[in-house]
């Protein structure tokens, strides 16, 4: 099977440049991320981050064909040769399929991912009815793969001022929950015209998204959010 | 004085999965200054791929006790686990479920707004009269709810995070003290000494051994390779967990907790055969029955599909709104992997590697302990380990389902609590020992210097296909014999290994290699401890000794690196305040 590959090391490289790769692959191998780890035998210095291998984790994020997706979820059958791979774009390189993510976490921490309540807590568990509960489904499963915000492009020109897809379907995740008690400091956190409102609602997050999340979706209800409080 | 760059904290947590972070929210919260150090980002770490639930006896769906599951647990470990500890954590259970609950955990919820609970495997009410629904789920992606939650929690309390950072070698004195750990930045290929008062492993498991593993790339032991050089012995390291379903030829796990919400599993007359093995829980038996009785299936020519080896689990008739509800990563993970969907056809499934039971002797504050003189369990100063990496032991021969999180939220929380109570902040670091870092730059030295020699990738392969032939399901004298030459072979193969690589820049190849010793230690501590053991239980079955054998092993195996000697220990049969339960036999 015929690859071209983004490689760039910055202690060898001048710039970015494209290698091939033909490569014969065992009749086991049924991912991507399969053929990856078969490359690394034949050249060690290929860098790519992998974990689970089942898509939970997150890891193996990359530009497959012009598309975002994880390499371990990404069946070799439903790929055009040769398989052109590139690092997620929009995000500085490290190293091959490596880029650097703290953009990506930086806009993460900044929604305060985390539930807000400060009543004292009763003895058992907080009570949710399964309503409420499943208020969360399509949300809480994000993997933090940044497939969707690195297909954005209001992510890729304003990385530092929008939170981008994966923090704003998180920031939801949060609002939604029945337990929750900051909803106005969340609101207010992101009224803004960068923070939230960068959002056009070209929904490439939800193309690209390997969990099949909507975050445009949760991104138009926060927006429905807020306009509603102003009213 | 030292070569390496040093930084100091009070404590230090190596690994961010579901242990490190239930231990490092205590120590941020307490206001310690406390690093963790992981290989990945911590929502990365492999709890995140936990499936079923975690086990607590709420009492949310029937009546429940913390001594009911005491009973289950210490049945399923086959008595081989310590009777203290498994007290310890199952009444500690409901509480630290409740806290991941105030964290933000999105269980599952039931009509009434409390928590969730489905049957799982060696569960049960009474003391083994009926299945019991204990086991705390978010649909079948519990681990990675609970990660996360951890995660967000350790953000709020600001834990500082050293990510992509591997642990390499523990630092100790002449005096056996642990003083902290050298480490690798990945991304620059800077080392450095992380100097700590307190360092924790929570490095999670190995199943990279063995070549069937649903484990992740990086469960490499790399918690158990620097314990073992670092002179510490790793315990019951024979016991391994095989999962009941694994993808057939992928690995992937498919949960337990497809068979506590009504699956069952069909040989190729389509019969129900865990009838005939486990006559009252049937297909919710604890795993190691479970695998032993698929793998006599497959052996006696009852195996499905054109070669006869794997079996099937039948989930359609439960119908696709539970299937959605319940289990709907687990539908993705069979359409993706095995190319069915659960909604209509069976998933071909064998037991596959998941689990290790032993790991580095620590006591219920996490505290590593070693025998010295006549004393068993001799505290390690400045080292902790919790999880996965650990042997407490809760687990014993055969760990049951759910156990693994609710392990890691007990004793991650217990030993964050330990080093809250000793006060770091007023004491002082000890003087560096001068040689401190040694070990580990001669480690790199000879990766740097190797122009050729073996392949990393082809020496570690060799390792898990040795362990699969030779350390699978059902062992005996001579497979284990020749496994252990094989795997000294291996040693001294990973010896002379070369890499191509030699960039700084977030070189995946040395950390490869770097691993690939772990993973050597992993698997003589296994070899040797199994090759030993001439009885068969929980998991550890042997065909030569089919029986368990009480007289001489109820015991705990203790291997070292040093001359791959073996000791034993005994197991603590005596709870801290209920009766014990003595050893019987062992029907489901």
């Amino acid at each position: 099977m015929k690859f071209r590959i983004y490689r760039y090391d910055p202690e060898k490289d001048a710039k970015p440049r494209f290698q091939e790769y033909d490569i014969a692959l065992d009749p086991h191998d049924r991912m991507l991320l399969d053929a990856l780890v078969r490359l690394k035998v034949v050249d060690d210095s290929l860098a790519f981050r992998r974990s689970c291998r089942e898509g939970v984790c997150g890891s193996d994020a990359m530009n497959i064909n012009g598309t975002n997706g994880l390499a371990c979820i990404t069946n070799l059958k439903t790929l055009k040769e040769p398989v052109e791979l590139r690092p997620l774009p929009g995000l500085p390189v490290v190293r091959d399929l490596i880029v650097d993510m703290s953009q990506f976490f930086k806009q993460y921490h900044s929604i305060k991912p985390y539930l807000v309540n400060d009543e004292p807590p009763p003895e058992r568990e907080r009570l949710q009815s399964p309503e409420d509960r499943e208020s969360l489904d399509g949300l809480y499963e994000c993997i933090l793969c940044a497939c969707c915000s690195t297909a954005c492009p209001s992510f890729w020109w304003n990385p530092d001022k929008f939170v981008g897809p994966a923090g704003l379907l998180n920031a939801y995740r949060f609002i939604a929950d029945s337990r929750d008690r900051d909803l106005n400091d969340r609101l207010d956190n992101l009224e803004d015209p960068y923070r939230l409102f960068r959002c056009h609602s070209i929904m490439n997050c939800v193309d690209v998204c390997p969990k099949g999340l909507n975050p445009t979706r949760a991104i138009g209800n926060i927006k429905t959010m807020i306009v509603k409080r102003a009213v | 004085m030292s070569r390496l760059p040093v930084r100091r904290f009070d404590a230090l947590i190596i690994g961010a999965g579901g242990a490190g972070m239930r231990a490092s929210l205590q120590l941020a919260e307490a206001g310690l200054s406390v690093a963790v150090l992981s290989k990945v980002f911590p929502t990365r770490s492999h709890t995140v791929a936990a499936q079923g639930g975690i086990g607590a006896s709420l009492g949310n769906m029937s009546e429940d006790s913390w001594l009911w599951h005491m009973y289950d647990t210490i049945k399923g470990s086959d008595w081989l686990g310590d009777q203290d500890a498994i007290e310890y954590m199952c009444r500690m259970a409901p509480q630290v479920v409740y806290e991941l609950e105030h964290y933000g955990m999105p269980f599952d919820r039931n009509a009434d707004g409390t928590i969730y609970q489905r049957p799982f495997g060696g569960h049960s009410a009474n003391f083994g009269e009926k299945a019991i629904q204990r086991a705390c789920a978010v649909a079948d992606r519990t681990g990675h709810a609970m990660l996360h939650t951890l995660y967000q929690r350790n953000v709020r309390a600001r834990t500082q995070f050293f990510v992509e950072w591997m642990a390499l070698d523990l630092i100790r004195d002449a005096d056996g003290e642990v003083l902290g750990v050298t480490a690798l930045e990945m991304e620059t290929g800077e080392v450095m000494i992380l100097e700590a008062k307190a360092t924790m492993f929570a490095t999670g498991g190995a199943g990279r051994i063995f070549a069937a593993s649903t484990n992740a790339f990086i469960n490499t032991g790399d918690g158990l390779g620097m314990a073992a050089r670092a002179g510490v012995p790793l315990q019951d390291m024979e016991f391994w967990q095989f999962h009941p379903t694994g993808v057939a030829g992928a690995g992937v796990l498919i949960t337990e907790a497809v068979r506590g919400e009504g699956g069952i599993l069909l040989n190729s007359q389509g019969e129900r055969f865990m009838e005939r093995y486990a006559p009252n829980l049937k297909d919710l038996a604890s795993r190691d029955i479970v695998s032993r009785s698929m793998d006599q299936e497959i052996k006696e020519g009852r195996g499905c599909g054109p070669h006869k080896d794997y079996v099937l689990l039948k989930l359609d008739h439960l119908g696709p709104e539970v299937i959605n509800k319940r289990l709907p990563s687990i539908r993705e993970i069979a359409i993706k992997f095995a190319n069915v969907d659960p909604i209509r056809e069976p998933i071909p499934v064998v037991p596959t590697i998941h689990y290790m039971m032993g790991g580095i002797p620590t006591n219920v504050h996490g505290q590593v302990v070693v025998p010295q003189g006549a004393d068993p369990t001799v505290v390690v100063p400045g080292l902790y380990a919790v999880g996965e990496c650990a042997c407490v032991s809760v687990h014993g021969a055969n760990r049951l389902g759910t156990n693994s999180l609710l392990d890691l939220l007990v004793f991650g929380r217990s030993a964050g609590n330990h080093v809250v109570s000793l006060n770091l902040s007023a004491q002082s670091h000890r003087p560096l020992p001068q040689d401190a870092g040694e070990l580990s730059l001669a480690r790199l030295a000879r990766l740097d210097a190797a122009t050729s020699g073996e392949s990393v990738a082809e020496v570690a392969g060799d390792l898990r296909k040795s362990m699969q032939a030779h350390c699978g399901v059902f062992r005996n004298q001579q497979l284990l014999s020749e496994g252990v030459d094989k795997i000294l072979e291996l040693e001294a193969r990973a010896q002379r290994t070369a890499i191509g690589d030699k960039s700084r820049t977030f070189n995946t190849a040395r950390v490869e290699a770097l691993e690939l010793d772990n993973l050597i230690e992993t698997a003589k501590a296994t070899i040797y401890s199994a090759e030993a053991r001439r009885e068969s239980r929980g998991a550890q079955a042997r065909s030569d000794y089919p029986a368990r054998d009480d007289a001489n092993w109820l015991k705990h195996t203790l291997w070292y690196r040093d001359g791959n000697r073996l000791d034993y220990k005994p197991v603590n049969l005596k709870p801290l305040t209920v009766d014990a339960f003595p050893p019987k036999a062992r029907t489901y």
